[in-house]
């Protein structure tokens, strides 16, 4: 049982972690609420079914296909379609929306209703202190660390993350000093849903695909970055490893658990941000002081 | 003269001078009529069905908009108002044998409640930590109904309740002037001081707070009386469908509602009304038999009218076409006709 929950809790706190950073990103850069960041992951999910079961590729080169064509759509759909309305936040959300349901619907129409899976990338489980991990499991774990790191030093250590960071604290100043905000907005979007497609070849292997996939992570990101404190990188990775836990807990620990696993994870967002109302290590925004 | 001419001259003149004066009001008025008197001309029961529950849907849009459009306060969990109502009536109805018109009310009460639990904890949240946090709340309640399936049926939902009323005609003469005198009212209520008050809410707390307003007791207002018309709009879904499913409380009414709202155009009532009345008869009945478009590509289809529209009309059809047909008077503050030379009521130039 404990071992479940810590296999578990940590495959799904790094999926939760690696989605809610660049969720968390886009809306710290752009104040963009992208509701379609998990239908790109799912979109890339189906991809790599459809090029490495359908078409018969590669598993790898489906993956890296799969990967950089999202990664595509993505960055262009922001370009063509959201950064059109991004004045008006509601339109915004629809529009993100909208593009969300495009995605279900055209992956309902191309693949159909039914549960697809996708092969392993490696085979095989291990034993670690008596507990048995997929082999797959392990590698989306070192694959979600060493990405999450490569994010932090990207951000901290090279010229365009400096300048991604000084957009997000003051996107007028930034302009003013020369930084080109419209063109590292589109990078950050492009590292967003690349972030997004990664995180959906990673569990295509360990998930079952059904077009609806993309509404519960969606919301479980939506709860992260809100209780680790929206536009804060360490926080969505907090607060991904809290309710990756929490929710794997109640699945394994509560009667009826897996109805439960999103209403006791939503609770303890809600508890966390009635206490502290800005999110365990909330950004107070420029506009949002008073 | 005697008193019915009298009335009958008086009510003339104010529609010559209130209506007709501007092309929206008349598309209103005509609108409204033609509704009332659709089952003259055609009383197939799928299209009385999809008018009823566009009328359902339209109030339910328009008490988001109240809320949302009006305060600023984004709900994404505006579902939870409605399932509130719905799963109330129908408990209610199946247990205690209540009949409808006693259980609608109860539902819409339960639903104010919702909006109490909802609204207090949420008000010192703003912005998008608001809109996340509301979201919350039906899906909680989701997972709860799932949990105890031997009271809530689980996924089945509750079915075999009373139905609204005995004839799918009657269920319509009761949905269609429930949503004009309902949709009424909350223009009125948006129109009125409050609504002024809701305003300024969104346009600046601070600001308002230090005019004296007391924002908190008003966005709590505005929490409850939104719970109030979405839980009318539930426990009329309910008796309507003769069931009340999860889903009512799924996230996907909670986005459908927003897409509505936004579509027509928020913060003006009339808006979210025609974004429904628009597009849920088009996907449900006229694409799919007029253009025969398969019944399955329907979300596809609505997804891109939306996104086209709201591409080129960012604000929302509605208020893009208010903004086209009708300007305001820059004295008195009235609107007119976008061709008038002269405001209608102070003459002043309009430019």
């Amino acid at each position: 049982m404990a071992e479940n929950i810590i296999v578990y809790g940590l495959v799904s706190s790094g999926v939760y972690a690696l989605l809610a950073v660049g969720f968390s990103l886009i809306f710290g850069v752009a104040r963009i609420v992208n509701l379609a960041h998990t239908a790109f992951y799912m979109l890339a999910a189906y991809l790599i079914y459809s090029l490495a079961s359908s078409v018969g590729l590669n598993l790898y080169l489906s993956i890296i296909i799969a990967i950089v064509t999202v990664t595509v759509v993505g960055t262009i759909s922001y370009k063509f379609l959201i950064a059109r309305v991004r004045q008006h936040e509601a339109t915004t959300l629809i529009v993100t929306i909208a593009i969300a349901v495009i995605i279900q619907e055209a992956i309902l129409k191309g693949f159909g209703g039914q549960p697809r899976g996708v092969p392993k990338l490696i085979s095989g489980s291990m034993e670690i202190f008596g507990v048995t991990v997929l082999n797959q499991q392990l590698l989306t774990l070192g694959v979600v660390i060493l990405l999450l790191l490569a994010t932090w030093f990207f951000l901290m250590k090279t010229k365009s993350g400096v300048a991604i960071r000084a957009i997000a604290q003051d996107r007028a100043v930034a302009n003013l000093m020369g930084i080109n905000v419209p063109r590292m907005e589109m990078l950050t979007m492009a590292i967003s849903v690349g972030l997004a497609a990664i995180a959906g070849a990673l569990v295509a292997p360990l998930f079952v695909l059904t077009p609806g996939m993309w509404a519960h992570p969606l919301v479980m990101i939506l709860a992260v970055v809100v209780l680790g404190g929206l536009g804060s990188l360490q926080g969505s990775v907090i607060g991904a490893i809290i309710l990756g836990f929490a929710e794997n807990m109640v699945v394994f620990l509560a009667p009826s658990g897996s109805f439960l696993k999103t209403s006791v994870a939503l609770t303890i967002m809600l508890i966390v941000i009635l206490i502290k109302p800005e999110g365990l290590f909330g950004i107070v925004f420029e506009e949002e002081r008073g | 003269m005697s008193l019915p001419a009298a009335y009958f001259t008086k009510a003339l003149k104010l529609l010559r001078g209130e209506v007709f004066v501007l092309p929206s009001r008349t598309v209103v008025l005509v609108v409204g009529i033609l509704l009332l008197i659709f089952p003259v001309f055609s009383q197939e029961p799928f299209i009385l069905r999809v008018l009823i529950i566009a009328a359902i849907f339209a109030i339910f849009a328009a008490s988001w908009d109240l809320l949302s459009g009006f305060t600023g306060q984004i709900n994404f969990g505006h579902a939870l108002f409605f399932g509130v109502a719905a799963y109330t009536a129908a408990l209610l109805n199946l247990n205690l044998g209540l009949a409808p018109w006693a259980t609608i009310p109860i539902g819409a009460i339960a639903a104010v409640l919702a909006g109490l639990v909802v609204g207090i904890p949420c008000l010192r949240l703003r912005g998008t930590y608001l809109a996340f946090a509301t979201l919350a709340f039906p899906l909680i309640l989701l997972g709860v109904v799932y949990a105890i399936p031997n009271i809530t049926h689980g996924e089945l939902g509750i079915y075999g309740i009373d139905p609204l009323s005995g004839s799918r005609v009657a269920s319509y003469y009761i949905a269609i002037p429930a949503m004009i005198v309902l949709g009424f009212i909350m223009w009125k209520i948006t129109d009125s001081k409050v609504g002024l008050i809701f305003h300024a809410i969104r346009e600046d707390e601070v600001t308002a707070r230090a005019s004296g307003i007391n924002t908190t007791r008003y966005k709590l207002l505005a929490f409850c009386l939104s719970g109030l018309f979405a839980g009318i709009a539930g426990g009329l879904y309910a008796h309507f469908v003769k069931a009340a499913g999860p889903s009512t409380l799924e996230l996907l009414l909670s986005f459908q509602v927003i897409i509505w709202a936004v579509f027509g155009g928020i913060a003006t009532i009339y808006g979210p009304i025609a974004g429904v009345l628009i597009l849920y008869p088009l996907t449900e009945f006229v694409l799919i038999r007029y253009f025969s478009v398969p019944s399955e590509t329907k979300m596809l289809i609505f997804a891109f009218i939306v996104l086209l529209v709201l591409l080129f009309m960012r604000q929302g059809l509605i208020t893009w076409l208010r903004d086209k047909t009708e300007k305001i008077c820059p004295r008195c503050k009235l609107q007119n006709v976008a061709w008038r030379r002269k405001c209608r009521v102070c003459t002043a130039e309009l430019d």
